[in-house]
């Protein structure tokens, strides 16, 4: 490891973590910011002994000695560190006493097995396509832009409710809820993944689509940027030939492309949640959005930490990455300006 | 930059500015005129519930009887709103922010363009969701100023990287020169060298900010007391409308949402095409 690297390295590192602690920050402060915010609300409904019988006198009474409510809100937000630090994001209010974490750990295999291969075939998919329009133009580019503008600027839980009434109400192909059939519950067999594949093809089809269009419109442009630079005009006026032009031209445009494919493996906790909800699948989305119809404060912050943790963590590696790929980089945030 | 008469002949010759300014045109005509000629409140019971569309009411009704036209008209005038709030809320503090960092550079660039790349590393929607939740009660204005207090930091580190190439042109070191303060340079010499840019950034946070609002409305986060094209949708998740069948009620507003930003966005990237020559398409349409 060169020092130049090292320090590249170590700056980084010291702005991904900045950047946690402002989250972590932002997670514990903002419910608490406005005065009569939910929390507040909590602890006087709790102070007052009532609103809810035995059971519910019981949660509040968990959640405030949880996060020490009764020190002032500095000492409340230490003792939330120190909890995250042990991995410990409390336990739910309508699941008590459900922990936070295990209610996280059953809901994310079905929000990972979603967004993965959605992500992955749709850069895959997109990167050939947008290329393509960029070599061709002419009607073929106009035709593909266009339509692939089209399906990038549907937002992707509108195409969701589309295609669950086409394909599960109006022509009832696939299961309409659900990640398996109500009655079932998960477990190893061969009618059962049959079963769960049913209810996939759908949600993954409407993230898959989506994600086609927003690569091919990103890759398309960085192509036609690179077909039209110097570099290129200098390598056909020397005569190389065109199959060799373009795979310059290619490499070249993977690079931004490739940064786009790790940041959206990053979202991928949190940029499918409104798919899971219109589906009612049993991933981070729905479980998101039954704790803020519930008011379940500790599972909303528990999700959005989640969240917040696996976006940072893709951006780190991205950076680290490209410190590793581009030596250009490492000279710039190194060296002087 | 492009003189007016010049920006306005490659305009013209650009089929894809007119259709999508044709489109934004007619859904704005569609989210202002409504409202006003709809001779009812959106509220009102006009006929049975979940009717099916017929000559009236149009786009038959909702789940308590009310008319889905109406409906739509209020939801898209309210869902422009917000959207038009938040991208005016995200381009002022962007280019406030921008305009400082590049201006000034040193230290005040450094520690501004800091904290905003922390701010684009955390995902907005956390945010939004934690500041919806503690809002609790949200009106139009107030979504559209928790969208927009989230979503600049892009338009701000595109200002700050124009504003500083700006700062080493010579009509800014004349007017340097001549004595004016920072504020008067960035207003009246660079802030007028970015005007199509931030136009542009304009259209891209306002096509954001009306899919924001309906993301947060899904989520069970959006305006309260108010009809929004999310709202509507989540009404139509809520009450089972689709797993009825009851498309009159969800696939207009799906619609109107997908029209809304693919108009914008298309504005967006023929704006982009008239002031890069380069990305101009083989067609032949402009030299």
């Amino acid at each position: 490891m060169s020092p130049t690297f090292r320090r590249y390295l170590l700056t980084k590192l010291t702005w991904y973590l900045v950047a946690l602690v402002a989250a972590v920050s932002l997670n514990f402060f903002l419910p608490r910011l406005v005065p009569g915010n939910p929390v507040d609300l909590i602890v006087s409904r709790f102070l007052q002994g009532g609103g809810g019988g035995a059971s519910a006198s019981k949660t509040y009474q968990a959640f405030i000695t949880q996060f020490d409510l009764q020190k002032p809100l500095s000492g409340q937000f230490l003792a939330y560190l120190g909890n995250i630090v042990h991995g410990d994001l409390g336990q739910s209010f309508s699941l008590f006493p459900a922990k936070v974490t295990t209610l996280i750990g059953q809901a994310i295999p079905w929000t990972v097995a979603l967004q993965v291969p959605a992500i992955l075939l749709g850069w895959i998919f997109g990167n050939l396509l947008g290329a393509l329009a960029a070599y061709k133009r002419g009607a073929f580019d106009r035709n593909l832009f266009v339509s692939a503008l089209a399906l990038s600027s549907i937002p992707y839980y509108a195409l969701a409710i589309v295609l669950l009434y086409v394909f599960a109400v109006a022509l009832p192909v696939f299961p309409s809820a659900g990640g398996y059939s109500f009655g079932t519950f998960p477990h190893l067999s061969w009618s059962f993944l049959v079963d769960a594949l049913k209810h996939y093809l759908l949600p993954f089809l409407s993230l898959l689509v989506i994600a086609i269009g927003g690569q091919a419109v990103g890759m398309r442009s960085m192509a036609i940027y690179e077909l039209g630079s110097d570099y290129v005009n200098y390598a056909t006026s020397l005569g190389v030939a065109d199959r060799r032009v373009l795979g310059y031209v290619f490499r070249n445009a993977m690079l931004p492309q490739i940064t786009g494919l790790a940041l959206s493996l990053g979202t991928l906790v949190g940029g499918a949640l409104i798919t899971e909800i219109v589906f009612s699948y049993p991933g981070i989305g729905t479980l998101l959005f039954n704790a803020i119809n519930a008011n379940d404060y500790p599972l909303i912050q528990g999700v959005t930490l989640i969240i917040i943790v696996a976006v940072l963590f893709a951006n780190f590696l991205v950076d680290l990455a490209y410190g590793i790929i581009d030596p250009r980089i490492r000279a710039a945030r190194t060296g002087e300006r | 930059m492009l003189t007016g008469t010049r920006f306005l002949r490659t305009a013209i010759r650009s089929s894809r500015f007119n259709t999508s300014l044709a489109i934004v045109v007619l859904v704005l005509g569609f989210a202002i005129l409504g409202p006003i000629l709809s001779s009812h409140d959106p509220n009102t019971v006009v006929g049975t519930m979940n009717a099916s569309p017929t000559s009236h009411p149009p786009l038959g009704t909702d789940n308590f009887g009310r008319d889905e036209l109406t409906l739509l008209m209020y939801g898209t005038r309210n869902s422009l709103e917000i959207g038009a709030i938040a991208g005016l809320v995200a381009v002022l503090i962007g280019v406030l922010v921008g305009t400082v960092a590049g201006f000034y550079g040193g230290m005040l660039e450094e520690a501004l363009m800091g904290a905003t790349n922390v701010l684009i590393t955390i995902p907005a929607i956390v945010v939004l969701i934690l500041l919806s939740i503690a809002l609790g009660s949200r009106s139009a204005v107030t979504m559209g100023l928790i969208i927009g207090v989230t979503s600049w930091p892009w338009t701000a580190r595109a200002v700050a990287a124009q504003t500083s190439s700006l700062r080493t042109r010579e009509h800014v070191d004349i007017a340097r020169l001549s004595g004016a303060s920072g504020f008067g340079i960035i207003m009246r010499d660079v802030i007028p060298y970015i005007l199509s840019y931030l136009g542009m950034a304009f259209t891209l946070q306002l096509a954001t900010a009306v899919l924001t609002e309906a993301a947060l409305s899904l989520l069970g986060l959006g305006p309260t007391n108010t009809i929004s094209l999310g709202i509507l949708l989540q009404w139509s998740l809520l009450w089972e409308a689709v797993r009825q069948g009851v498309w009159w009620t969800f696939i207009p507003p799906t619609f109107f949402l997908s029209i809304v930003s693919f108009g914008l966005l298309l504005l967006n990237s023929s704006l982009d095409e008239i002031y890069n020559p380069r990305l101009q398409g083989g067609s032949g349409s402009c030299g």
